[in-house]
């Protein structure tokens, strides 16, 4: 951030040069002409201004520049150069986190990066400490240990400034029930230093032609969407959606996911808390699957489709009275096996071999399997295994993360 | 990730909170407006009292001097208890549900800053008071006759403008130690009524009280606001209208109000959200 504002006062004896732009892991857009180059106006546009992809073109900057930053470039007759270049902060940094409700560790070490116009999903089952999470990050709710910066602010400080800048969808909010939808987006977007134009914003939540109703009057789905209207009306830089689609039917999940998409398209950094993975998979560029208040797996949801990718799942029945112990079968196994009641699964990464020992294994004791079947894991599958099913944390699991 | 933002704060000034203060005090009297009921307890409550006094004291007059209406008496009483009501009652009320509603909490995400919040919620109630106590005053002088000495009217605003101050946040505090938005009218008016009573705001306890009544509305609050707001309109009064040491009384309160909403006062609900929330942290 210093960088930046001596970058811009490096600008300012050089009033008149034609175009200042930046670059971004090598793409480049303009960002201020001419006639914008006083130094203050040049920051405004500088901290306002979202580059999108179709502003943007490729550049071949002077300086070696970092992997991620911004390189500033004026250009002057035509020519091109670079003026400064600028390393870019993650828009949101979480290290060693944590916070304890008396003496249940409900966030237990949490380390993450959001990278800025990211869409962040925090996955993971109710009590995982997603909630939790999310709230601190908003300045909600205070943490006992590790560090967190938000924007570069620290959001146990909760500054008004830091606040102008963050949008939040919460769970359980309310509204005054007497103010028309109109209303309550002008009374909120009054605190903001700026602000989305109130029909824009109702146009992108689905809500125009509502304007004048009374927010007794909506819909428990369109309740939500003013929740997301009010979360945007300040133009965050970070959004913050906490379970945005629970309690949702599925078409109004389809629609929020599209209003979620929207929001990206505009460059909006989102953080948002799911305990869908179909919805992480439709919306997060990166996944953070937590449970237990810990980190079990992160990457893309591509990634963390491919860890599961590899594996094959063979499921069978039979009873377990006939011998008493499974012990030698699982001794056998190369994959992981896990038996309940009289029900064998084994994820494995060998399915031919696996189902030869199996069924060896069964001739051998003249035992009948029952329902056995050799099926691709579905990501249900892959996301219970992570958060251990029945809410346990699969210890084993956590070297993915 | 094509798209880039720059970690800076934004260089356009966040609005002035006096600006924003003016805008949350017109808001939270819009609020007010749209719900008939509050408007109706606050403003026409007294009103009816007015008329139910009138009604029942019919035309007496006390002599001495001169011959005075009954209703040069009570009326400023009863300003003062409207006064009382749309400070201490409304918002102790009133913020306690929007607390329930979940509104406290979507505020506090914002970057309004949570005195300005406040103020407007205090200073929407001192202007709800102020239209209060005219309205009372006004019917009093055209219907009921009630004359003001407007030498010491001065002392009166004064008055007014420390007791609902005072009275304000100690509606905050009411909000702040209320356990839910539900019990929070019961807690008011439990409080709000006897004290009316015994700060003689609807009749006096006659020439020799109990003791210990006299007692408790000397140290309470309401009194001091009844006595000292009293004086424009007391005919047999002929000091300068200034009582020091009931509006020290009244500020005590105040303060004792303010400390109590700064140490207690909660932004998140008291039912739902918050409970759901730790016994998720507790994995239940």
């Amino acid at each position: 951030m210093e960088a930046i504002v001596s970058a811009v006062r490096q600008l300012e004896p050089r009033r008149g040069w034609g175009l200042v732009g930046m670059a971004f892991r090598g793409r480049a857009a303009t960002v201020a002409g001419a006639r914008r180059l006083s130094p203050q106006r040049l920051s405004v546009d500088l901290c306002l201004r979202r580059i999108t992809e179709s502003s943007s073109r490729a550049v071949t900057p002077r300086s070696s520049r970092p992997e991620r930053g911004i390189v500033i470039h004026s250009r002057r007759r035509g020519r091109l150069a670079s003026l400064a270049a600028v390393s870019a902060s993650a828009a949101l940094t979480v290290s060693g986190l944590g916070r304890s409700y008396g003496d249940v560790r409900a966030v237990d070490g949490l380390s993450f990066q959001v990278e800025p116009g990211e869409v962040f999903a925090l996955l993971g089952p109710n009590g995982a400490g997603k909630s939790t999470t999310v709230e601190i990050l908003e300045g909600h709710r205070s943490r006992d240990t590790g560090t967190v910066e938000v924007l570069g602010h620290d959001p146990g400080a909760s500054s008004a400034a830091f606040r102008d800048r963050i949008g939040i969808v919460l769970q359980e909010v309310g509204i005054e029930r007497e103010l028309t939808v109109r209303e309550a987006l002008v009374h909120y977007g009054a605190c903001y230093s700026r602000r989305r134009p109130v029909d824009e914003v109702l146009e992108l939540v689905g809500l125009h032609g509502l304007g004048d109703r009374r927010t007794h009057r909506l819909s428990g789905g369109q309740k939500r969407r003013i929740d997301l209207a009010l979360g945007i009306i300040g133009d965050p830089d970070v959004l913050f959606l906490d379970e945005p689609t629970t309690g949702f039917d599925p078409s109004a999940r389809r629609q929020a996911w599209e209003m979620v998409d929207g929001l990206r398209a505009l460059g909006t950094t989102i953080v948002l808390t799911s305990h869908y993975m179909d919805e992480v998979q439709a919306l997060a560029d990166r996944v953070l699957v937590i449970a237990g208040g810990r980190a079990v797996a992160e990457g893309t949801p591509d990634e963390l489709r491919g860890s599961m990718d590899r594996e094959t799942a063979i499921r069978a029945r039979f009873p377990l009275e006939a011998d008493g112990t499974v012990d030698d079968l699982l001794g056998r196994l190369s994959g992981r096996a896990t038996v309940r009641g009289g029900r064998l699964e084994v994820r494995t990464e060998q399915p031919t071999a696996d189902l030869h020992r199996l069924t060896a294994w069964a001739m051998e004791r003249k035992l009948e399997l029952a329902d056995l079947e050799v099926v691709r894991p579905t990501l249900e599958d892959v996301y219970l295994d992570l958060v251990g099913g029945d809410g346990e944390v699969d210890v084993g699991a956590g070297d993915h993360g | 990730m094509s798209e880039l933002e720059i970690m800076a704060d934004r260089p356009g000034r966040l609005p002035s909170p006096l600006g924003l203060l003016v805008h949350q005090i017109g808001y939270q009297n819009r609020v007010f407006r749209r719900v008939p009921i509050s408007a109706f307890f606050t403003l026409a409550f007294p009103l009816m009292f007015l008329l139910l006094f009138a009604a029942i004291s019919g035309d007496i007059f006390i002599g001495g001097g001169h011959e005075v209406s009954a209703a040069q008496f009570y009326v400023p009483g009863l300003a003062v208890f409207t006064a009382a009501s749309a400070t201490y009652t409304n918002i102790g009320i009133s913020t306690a549900i929007t607390r329930d509603e979940g509104i406290l909490r979507r505020v506090r995400g914002t970057p309004l800053p949570r005195w300005v919040y406040l103020g407007g919620v205090v200073g929407s109630g001192v202007s709800i008071a102020a239209f209060g106590v005219l309205l009372m005053l006004v019917v009093g002088m055209i219907v009921y006759g009630v004359e003001v000495d407007l030498d010491r009217a001065l002392p009166a605003v004064i008055t007014f403008v420390v007791g609902t101050a005072s009275f304000a946040m100690l509606g905050l505090a009411l909000a702040a130690v209320a356990p839910s938005g539900q019990s929070s009218p019961a807690l008011a008016q439990a409080t709000m009524l006897p004290m009316a009573f015994v700060s003689e705001v609807f009749f006096p306890l006659g020439d020799d009280p109990v003791r210990w009544l006299q007692v408790v509305g000397d140290v309470l609050p309401l009194k001091a606001f009844v006595e000292a707001f009293f004086t424009p309109f007391d005919p047999y009064h002929s000091g300068s209208g200034w009582e020091p040491a009931l509006l020290l009384r009244m500020a005590c309160w105040g303060v004792f109000g303010a400390l109590v909403a700064a140490r207690r006062f909660r932004w998140e609900p008291s039912v739902g959200s918050g409970r759901s929330r730790r016994s998720e942290a507790a994995g239940v």
